[in-house]
């Protein structure tokens, strides 16, 4: 049965689980609502809660678990010898899937029946051309053990599915059944779908911090493969970037020094760009402009957050770059070779982060109470005393924090380096070079051809865990200081 | 008996008047908040202005500072003159004004930096000390006429905002008092206060009364007897009733004056 016909009849079974509890309740009232417990739709609201949501939950955790199960099961059809010395079980198990997929699609063409997919074997016929001619994709020679295991593959899905079609449905019924039951006027109807609202809340909470856990598991396995293949001494304290893609290890210098450094270099070019700006632009919108100024300015200075990174890429390559060359380039003051250089995307990244830092700044700014300044006035202070002296002051560690989430932006920033620094992995001092940051090799040791297995592919990922770790701790600790800054004024 | 102390004070307010205000009118937008507000404020006195919630008596003391000029929508008429000198006339700046104007706040406000900061800040900005020891000089002094220099002197260093209530309002009038002003001028200063920080805080008024014209905003009519020696009465934006405290509190001549007081309205 197709997953959406069983998720509709779920649906199907909750909505008259909902129609029947609801007159059922409205029955046994009689006249007199009043003797209700609860509103009749929240009598209806329980049943369909209770018929849909454990089936569904079941659903989803079954498509989940089916095919860790099956994978576990053909794995252990397949021995040992029969996996080559160049390929890994893993591979073994994708060309398990991929023969699967080919016998259904073989099936469904009409070139094989039912019968003769579950129990071909290859002594008897060319399995591989057939499929083939069928238009499955089939990367090598199917084998004997492949087959087998292909066959039992599809064998288990299908019994999987009809299987979790009956449980599915089956709690279904037993859910709305329940929920008939219990349906009378004195039933707290009201209590239990709020019980059922926060359990969906908190579903939605542990969901999206579930899902931060994933990422870093999903790293740090990949990572940790990474370093076994290559030191991590090397790693970290190497000062030469330079992977091979011909040959497989050995030759590759894999050292993040340079990426390291190309990624604090732009970033606090873009720093120094977008903190003074957005700081004075801050002070500007909420100690000195008019409401209406204020009213126009400030949303104008949002629009820059909604820019696509991409787009200010492109302005880095076509304007800033250009524009930069033209000064400091061959025909100006000779210190610039191309357009693609720190200072271009260091400028451009600062433009991006404006908003950022304006944005914080502004409502931090905002929270130093009034009294403050009404106290400094009352004192013979002008404005920017008052500013300079009492609210910067006050507002210090919740400004640090805003620059500190900046600087956690404009390290992650892939798009605007991609498109403005270049792609040269190099230790210099000289803003006008072209320089490259760990993002942007991320992307490059992953979108190239080589070996997923091989450490030039591998380390993208301990590039990335190493990115995510130093952003980790600087919004920790960005964190930490505007909520020390928060507990001050209560 | 009661008569003697009256007429002496009459003598002091022909000779010796601090602040004239004539037909001050004040509007915050379209709303009229003052109304023809004269009065006559003497220095070396205590002056309270009374009356019930949005009456105008802050509105009016924020006038005598133009802290009210920091409100956009806030527009003042009539004159206000200290020393006979028009205090709204273009070439005055409220900036030097409100040095010489003091102010404490209902709520006390500390900044958040040191209690020697917080007094040094109003001297250093108006360069009044020519280095450290004279600041530390008037420093002292403000915290000594504040009444919370035994409290604090060990402590010089320690954040302002660490102090008790009570301390952090008495480190705000020392704060008030360090730049010299010659009117100090007091909005609610003991509504955040318990009955003896509020204590402290009065009889500290009444030191203060040696130096200065002090004019205080109080919503406690018993305080206003206590400290102050001539009482205004605010009514919706009217000044209904100034005159000596002690005839305001036992024999006042309006009737309005004579319910508030009795606590008929408010």
């Amino acid at each position: 049965m197709p997953l959406l016909w069983l998720f509709l009849i779920v649906l199907a079974i909750a909505a008259t689980a909902f129609v029947l509890s609801r007159s059922r309740v409205l029955a046994m009232s009689g006249q007199d609502r009043r003797t209700l417990h609860s509103l009749p739709n929240y009598y209806g609201s329980n049943a369909a809660m209770k018929s849909a949501i454990p089936a569904l939950l079941v659903l989803v955790i079954w498509l989940l678990a089916q095919p860790f199960y099956v994978n576990n099961a053909v794995s252990g059809m397949i021995p040992d010898s029969a996996i080559a010395d160049s390929s890994s079980r893993g591979l073994v198990l994708a060309e398990v899937r991929r023969a699967a997929d080919g016998l259904d699609l073989a099936v469904a063409r009409g070139e094989m029946s039912e019968d003769e997919a579950r129990n071909l074997r290859t002594d008897f016929t060319d399995v591989t051309t057939r499929l083939e001619n069928a238009g499955a994709i089939v990367t090598s020679q199917i084998t004997q053990p492949i087959l087998r295991a292909a066959q039992r593959f599809r064998v288990m899905n299908t019994i999987g599915s009809q299987i979790m079609a009956v449980v599915v449905l089956l709690i279904a019924l037993a859910g709305a059944f329940w929920a008939f039951r219990e349906t009378d006027p004195v039933f707290r109807a009201r209590n239990t779908v709020e019980q059922g609202i926060r359990a969906l809340l908190i579903a939605a909470a542990s969901i999206a911090i579930l899902t931060t856990l994933g990422i870093v598991l999903s790293l740090v396995f990949n990572t940790i493969e990474f370093f076994r293949l290559y030191p991590a001494s090397e790693f970290f304290f190497g000062t030469n970037w330079a992977p091979s893609f011909s040959g497989r290890g050995g030759a590759s210098d894999l050292g993040i020094l340079p990426l390291l450094w190309g990624t604090f270099y732009i970033s606090i070019v873009a720093l120094i760009v977008a903190v003074p700006i957005g700081l004075f632009a801050a002070i500007y919108l909420s100690e000195y402009a008019s409401p209406r100024v204020r009213a126009f300015a400030k949303p104008m200075l949002e629009v820059l957050a909604g820019i696509p990174t991409i787009v200010y890429g492109l302005f880095a390559l076509l304007t800033v770059g250009p524009l930069l060359v033209e000064v400091f380039g061959d025909d100006g003051l000779g210190w610039m070779q191309s357009g693609t250089a720190v200072m271009t995307a260091g400028l451009v990244m600062g433009i991006m982060l404006i908003p950022f830092v304006s944005s914080l700044s502004d409502d931090i700014i905002n929270a130093v109470p009034q009294s403050m300044r009404d106290g400094s006035y009352g004192l013979g202070a002008t404005q920017s005393e008052t500013i300079r002296q009492v609210v910067l002051p006050a507002a210090l560690p919740g400004i640090v924090g805003a620059i500190l989430l900046a600087a956690s932006r404009a390290i992650g920033e892939t798009m605007i380096v991609v498109l403005g620094a270049g792609a040269a992995a190099r230790l210099s001092l000289n803003p006008f070079e072209a320089m490259t940051t760990v993002t942007a090799k991320i992307v490059s040791q992953l979108t190239g051809d080589s070996d997923f297995a091989s450490p030039e592919a591998l380390v993208a990922f301990a590039l990335g865990m190493t990115l995510f770790v130093i952003t980790l701790g600087l919004n920790i600790f960005a964190l930490y200081i505007v909520r020390k800054y928060r507990e001050q004024y209560e | 008996m009661y008569d003697a102390p009256h007429y002496t004070t009459q003598e002091t307010a022909v000779t010796d008047v601090k602040i004239k205000a004539k037909d001050v009118q004040v509007y915050y937008g379209e709303n009229h908040a003052i109304k023809d507000v004269s009065v006559e404020i003497e220095n070396n006195t205590v002056t309270a202005f009374i009356g019930p919630s949005g009456c105008g008596k802050s509105t009016f003391l924020r006038c005598i500072n133009r802290m009210n000029d920091t409100i956009d929508i806030c527009r003042v008429e009539g004159d206000i003159l200290i020393d006979g000198d028009d205090i709204y006339d273009k070439r005055v700046d409220p900036v030097q004004l409100r040095a010489k104007v003091g102010m404490v706040f209902q709520k006390p406000n500390p900044f958040p930096k040191s209690i020697y900061d917080n007094v040094a800040y109003g001297p250093k900005i108006h360069g009044m000390a020519r280095n450290k020891a004279e600041l530390d000089d008037i420093v002292e002094r403000a915290l000594r006429r504040g009444a919370i220099w035994d409290e604090v002197k060990d402590r010089l260093q320690a954040p302002g905002t660490g102090l008790s209530g009570g301390q952090q309002q008495r480190l705000c009038i020392a704060r008030a008092v360090a730049t010299e002003p010659e009117v100090l001028l007091m909005d609610e200063p003991c509504s955040a206060l318990d009955p003896i920080a509020t204590a402290q805080v009065e009889e500290l008024i009444d030191e203060l009364r040696q130096n200065y014209a002090v004019v205080i905003v109080t919503h406690s009519m018993q305080q206003a007897a206590r400290v102050s020696q001539k009482t205004a009465f605010f009514h919706l934006g009217y000044l209904v009733e100034y005159d000596d405290t002690s005839k305001i509190f036992t024999n006042p001549e309006d009737s309005r004056t004579e319910s508030y007081i009795t606590g008929r309205i408010g």
